[in-house]
């Protein structure tokens, strides 16, 4: 090895170690990035964290089932994160209780028309029937919308990549749309950021406010069981 | 029962029975899943199992023990949700598996999302208003 620095580099760039690294590196910096920039919407560490260690993969010329076999042990915690959504709402349940109307009404009227609007609009984009499919489960956090495209024998790796993007989208148009609905009412714009983009709108909820970051953890957290059902049901109903 | 000095120790052990609680529930959620064949994922019936454990912890003292006593699940929990959106990062570095879709349908992908996400979100966020306020309810701040 000593005599073939490359060599050193194929080792490496063989190990889940690296990539491992280079997640929570890159990560790391683009979190500290959004915090210095004051928790700025367009300096999502998700949005920049991807297309940092993205364009990597692609200079390296290192395939995503390498890089996978490194991310899968920070991919593999959306699971338990998923369960672990039990506590915060386990410790709310009494300021739940109190606004649960309003909450289980938005809560339907969000997720028919989170699943309903994707799929009637890439049906109108004449998007393939695998891709609409895949599309479909958007609004849900990651581990729950792949086992959804899975069922529906989609494309779970496109639903990833679909809740990502509806993810980073949600969190960074939530807080100037909703200054200008003019509503202050910080546990309906949580709400609302949780149920349409699930984690990602969850902790850009907890940037802004709180009591927003309650409120989209269980619209985050509600809308995976709701989906779960709905999307099955709405794809037999409106795919062609 | 145990003695106070080893506290840390203590901690550390609460803090691993907790993260097993919760991989527990999770993979008593995965397999009722599979083996009953339901369309929901495992890891949601593992939310809902850890939320009625830790209800039945309140009502039965029975079971405040181990990872349900002094706050033990609730603190690995959080931790768990405290740096949520880092685990999106290898979900979503798939997108260089996709280049190829993108290319040719990239575009009228990203619109779809981008309307629909803004749809859904005024469509929560009013309703929820609207639900509230016919209930006359207070704003909670």
């Amino acid at each position: 090895m000593k005599d073939n620095p490359f060599s050193l580099w194929v080792y490496l760039s063989q190990s889940p170690l690296l990539w491992l690294t280079v997640t929570l590196l890159v990560y790391a910096g683009t979190d500290a990035v959004s915090l210095a920039t004051r928790r700025h919407p367009l300096a999502n560490p998700v949005l920049h964290a991807m297309w940092i260690v993205g364009a990597f993969l692609l200079l390296t010329g290192t395939s995503y089932t390498t890089y996978f076999a490194g991310a899968q042990f920070v991919h593999f915690l959306l699971g338990p994160a998923t369960v672990a959504l039990a506590v915060p709402l386990y410790e709310n349940r009494k300021r739940v209780l109190a606004s649960i109307a309003p909450m289980l009404v938005a809560l339907v009227a969000g997720s028919v028309t989170a699943v309903v609007s994707v799929v009637l609009l890439a049906e109108f984009a004449g998007l393939p029937r695998d891709v609409v499919l895949s599309l479909a489960p958007k609004s849900v956090t990651a581990g729950v919308a792949m086992g959804i495209a899975e069922s529906l024998h989609a494309d779970p790796s496109l639903a990833a990549v679909a809740v990502i993007l509806t993810g980073i989208m949600g969190a960074i148009i939530v807080t100037p749309l909703m200054n200008r609905t003019g509503i202050s009412d910080f546990r309906a714009r949580g709400f609302a950021a949780g149920l349409a983009a699930h984690g990602i709108g969850t902790a850009r909820a907890f940037q802004v406010d709180e009591i927003a970051g309650v409120f989209s953890g269980i619209a985050m957290s509600l809308n995976a069981l709701v989906t779960s059902f709905l999307v099955p049901l709405a794809v037999t109903l409106l795919v062609r | 029962m145990i003695d106070k000095t080893a506290g840390a120790s203590l901690d550390a052990k609460i803090m691993l029975a907790s993260l097993g609680l919760i991989l527990l529930c999770q993979l008593i959620g995965e397999a009722i899943v599979r083996s009953l064949g339901l369309p929901m994922p495992g890891p949601v019936l593992g939310l809902l199992l850890l939320l009625i454990l830790l209800l039945a912890r309140d009502r039965f003292a029975l079971l405040a023990r181990g990872p349900l006593r002094d706050d033990g699940v609730e603190t690995a929990g959080k931790g768990l949700l405290a740096h949520l959106s880092l685990l999106f990062v290898p979900a979503g570095v798939g997108v260089v598996q996709k280049l190829d879709l993108f290319a040719s349908h990239g575009i009228a992908i990203i619109l779809v999302l981008a309307l629909s996400v803004v749809v859904t979100l005024l469509a929560t966020v009013l309703t929820f208003r609207l639900v509230s306020r016919l209930l006359r309810q207070q704003d909670a701040r």
